[in-house]
């Protein structure tokens, strides 16, 4: 218990930029900032034409109501610290990068092709290195995905090396 | 009397049987995988159910969602890791007893008291519902924004969470809705020049992506984590002993879940929570709970069951999601083009009682199922998670795309993902985000429509009884976590 404590006190001795109610509500605050100084793009409907209130109205009520709440959450927090969160380690790392991999991959090669770089490099970094199952998760398991969707779905995957070579 | 025949439906048509028949599977696979559960797994199959029909479709949705709230019990029980959200209460005690050699006495109990639960609140659905429907015909467009308001609300009482955190995370499900060409005058709203987000942002890219993308996120940063799995021989029933020692709080347990799965937003998770403690509060023996009770058991596993039932009375009578699962039945309901409502109630009764049917149905195969097969169950949970997560990413992906053939929807899919990772790291529940993008365009729907009738003049909302009720237990929906955290303060 003493212990859980001092990990929740041990929050007090960082400067507070550094602390994570900062950076989390910093980060609430500002994209709603962002978006709020969008609202104001918005078209608006002249008079004439409008019934009730403007389109950009209610997401500025709302961002306003977002950026409130946050600044009370950091409040709060600021009374009784969050506790420390443990570093992330690298295959959380790794995993995201694989989704920006399946995204260039998907988006310039093929979107077949993306799924099973994915499924292999994250297997492999996840500690599966026996070849078959490499083989199972990246390429027999997204064929019967592929096969599935395409024949009972009628579902047609977007053009790439390895699709147009099924297609075609 | 005669629209109580129509839920005999089910049973006589083979292909609903079948379907019965797979969701429960299915549900109970997804329950038993942690991380997984029926939301998730509900949100993953929904591409799928466009080959069905409606009833057969929501069938799938409703087994799924049964069965998978008891299957969370199984890993609970065995390896101490709530295979759901709404299992974690059944951890408490089920893994203790496990522990003792009993694991087949506390599944026991668990699979019964879940089943009493399940079908207790589909009862209470049956008549409950079509009462609620008929009150609903009274509600105009003021009235439905105060009960949206009031749903909302309802989400500073969710889980264990702040309040406020969640306030925040419902407050931008809203906002997600909004994203798009604005419904009553086609303007676009953050679209920021991607024609795809004309069209807005799809619930199936958001919920996979806050739900199973984000738990592969998590996933990943446990993969060294090794849980110690209690081996099961059989599952037993429970004896005479046990049921003279529980009957009592299963059926309020029973009475609780079902209560608090009508409550919007509310769910197995809270109802689990609430049947527990009331379960210890009412106990001869309250010292053993946390050490192996079966009374502990059987109080959370009714209360999360039940909620199942209740929490499809708001969904289908108001079209207000009781539960995070329920939002995505709704969202399946909409996509086989059934509006929820009293209209549904006066219009296609035999398709409402067709899903009740099934769910009682469900809840009895559940029952089969895992008093056959926890054992069976019970070994998915030893498939890796370095096997199982990337084909969980080959199903969410190719199932994300399906529904409008984007790749934006992947994407934004992915972006989700890790949202809801950090969202969870720093303790902002994803669930309010869910029930606030399905409740997004009633909220403002009603709100600029009801202003429209009152030319403006906002003091009318508070002019009508049923909106101004509704608006009063909105503030009690407030006010009431701060009330129950001063008073466990006083208590410590």
């Amino acid at each position: 218990m003493k212990n859980v404590q001092k990990s929740k006190r041990a929050n007090k001795s960082l400067p507070f930029f550094f602390k994570d109610e900062f950076k989390v509500s910093f980060v609430i605050i500002f994209v709603s900032v962002v978006l709020l100084i969008t609202t104001f793009t918005f078209d608006i409907v002249p008079p004439i034409l409008n019934r009730g209130i403007q389109p950009a109205t209610f997401p500025k009520a709302l961002l306003i109501l977002i950026i409130a709440m946050t600044l009370i959450v950091y409040y709060l927090a600021t009374k009784n610290p969050w506790k420390i969160e443990k570093k992330l380690p690298r295959s959380f790392f790794l995993t995201v990068f694989s989704f920006i991999l399946f995204i260039i991959v998907s988006k310039t090669l093929d979107f077949f092709l993306a799924i099973s770089a994915l499924s292999i490099f994250v297997a492999y970094y996840w500690g599966e290195k026996r070849l078959f199952y490499l083989l199972l998760v990246g390429i027999i398991f997204p064929i019967i995905v592929f096969v599935f969707f395409e024949t009972i779905l009628g579902l047609r995957f977007p053009p790439g090396i390895i699709t147009n070579i099924y297609y075609s | 009397m005669d629209n109580l025949l129509l839920m005999l439906v089910p049973l006589f048509s083979s292909k609903l049987l079948l379907v019965l028949f797979f969701g429960t599977l299915f549900g109970l696979i997804l329950g038993v995988l942690p991380g997984l559960g029926p939301t998730t797994g509900g949100a993953l199959i929904l591409p799928f159910t466009m080959t069905l029909d409606p009833l057969s479709a929501i069938v799938l949705l409703t087994s799924i969602y049964c069965a998978g709230t008891y299957g969370g019990a199984i890993t609970a029980v065995l390896i101490n890791t709530p295979g759901t959200p709404a299992a974690a209460a059944t951890c408490l005690d089920g893994y203790p007893l496990a522990q003792k050699g009993e694991a087949g006495r506390a599944l026991g109990m668990a699979t019964v008291s879940s089943t009493v639960g399940g079908i207790f609140s589909v009862i209470i659905l049956v008549f409950f519902a079509p009462i609620l429907a008929q009150l609903a015909y009274e509600f105009g467009q003021p009235e439905y924004f105060a009960l949206a308001i009031f749903g909302l609300t309802m989400l500073a009482s969710i889980g264990e969470g702040s309040p406020i955190k969640n306030l925040i995370a419902g407050a931008f499900g809203i906002l997600i809705s909004t994203v798009g060409k604005d419904f009553m005058t086609s303007i676009d709203r953050f679209t920021f020049g991607i024609n795809e987000l004309t069209e807005g942002i799809g619930f199936i890219p958001v919920v996979v992506g806050l739900f199973a993308m984000s738990e592969m996120l998590t996933q990943s940063t446990l993969i060294n984590q090794v849980f110690n799995r209690i081996a099961l021989k059989a599952i037993k029933l429970p004896s005479k002993d046990d049921y003279k020692k529980t009957w009592k709080t299963i059926l309020r347990s029973s009475g609780i879940g079902s209560f608090i799965g009508v409550l919007p937003a509310e769910g197995g998770t809270v109802a689990s929570l609430i049947g527990y403690s009331e379960a210890k509060r009412f106990s001869k023996n309250p010292e053993e709970f946390g050490k192996g009770s079966i009374e502990g058991i059987a109080g959370a596993e009714a209360a999360n069951n039940a909620a199942t039932g209740g929490a499809m009375v708001p969904t289908l009578a108001l079209g207000i999601p009781g539960s995070a699962t329920t939002a995505v039945i709704l969202t399946g309901l909409i996509i086989h083009g059934v509006r929820p409502g009293p209209d549904l109630f006066r219009e296609q009764p035999d398709f409402l009682y067709g899903i009740f049917g099934a769910m009682l149905i469900a809840n009895i195969l559940f029952f089969v199922f895992g008093f056959f097969g926890a054992k069976i169950f019970a070994r998915i949970t030893l498939v890796p998670n370095k096997i199982l997560w990337p084909m969980i990413f080959a199903v969410s992906v190719c199932g994300t795309y399906s529904l409008n053939q984007s790749i934006i929807d992947v994407w934004i899919m992915l972006f989700f993902g890790v949202l809801g990772f950090f969202m969870r790291r720093y303790g902002f529940s994803v669930v309010p985000v869910i029930i606030g993008l399905i409740l997004g365009e009633l909220v403002e729907g009603t709100l600029r429509q009801s202003l429209v009738i009152f030319d403006g003049n906002w003091l009318m909302f508070f002019t009508r009884p049923i909106a101004l009720t509704f608006f009063i237990l909105s503030l009690i929906a407030l006010a009431f976590p701060l009330i129950r955290s001063r008073k466990f303060k006083k208590k410590q």
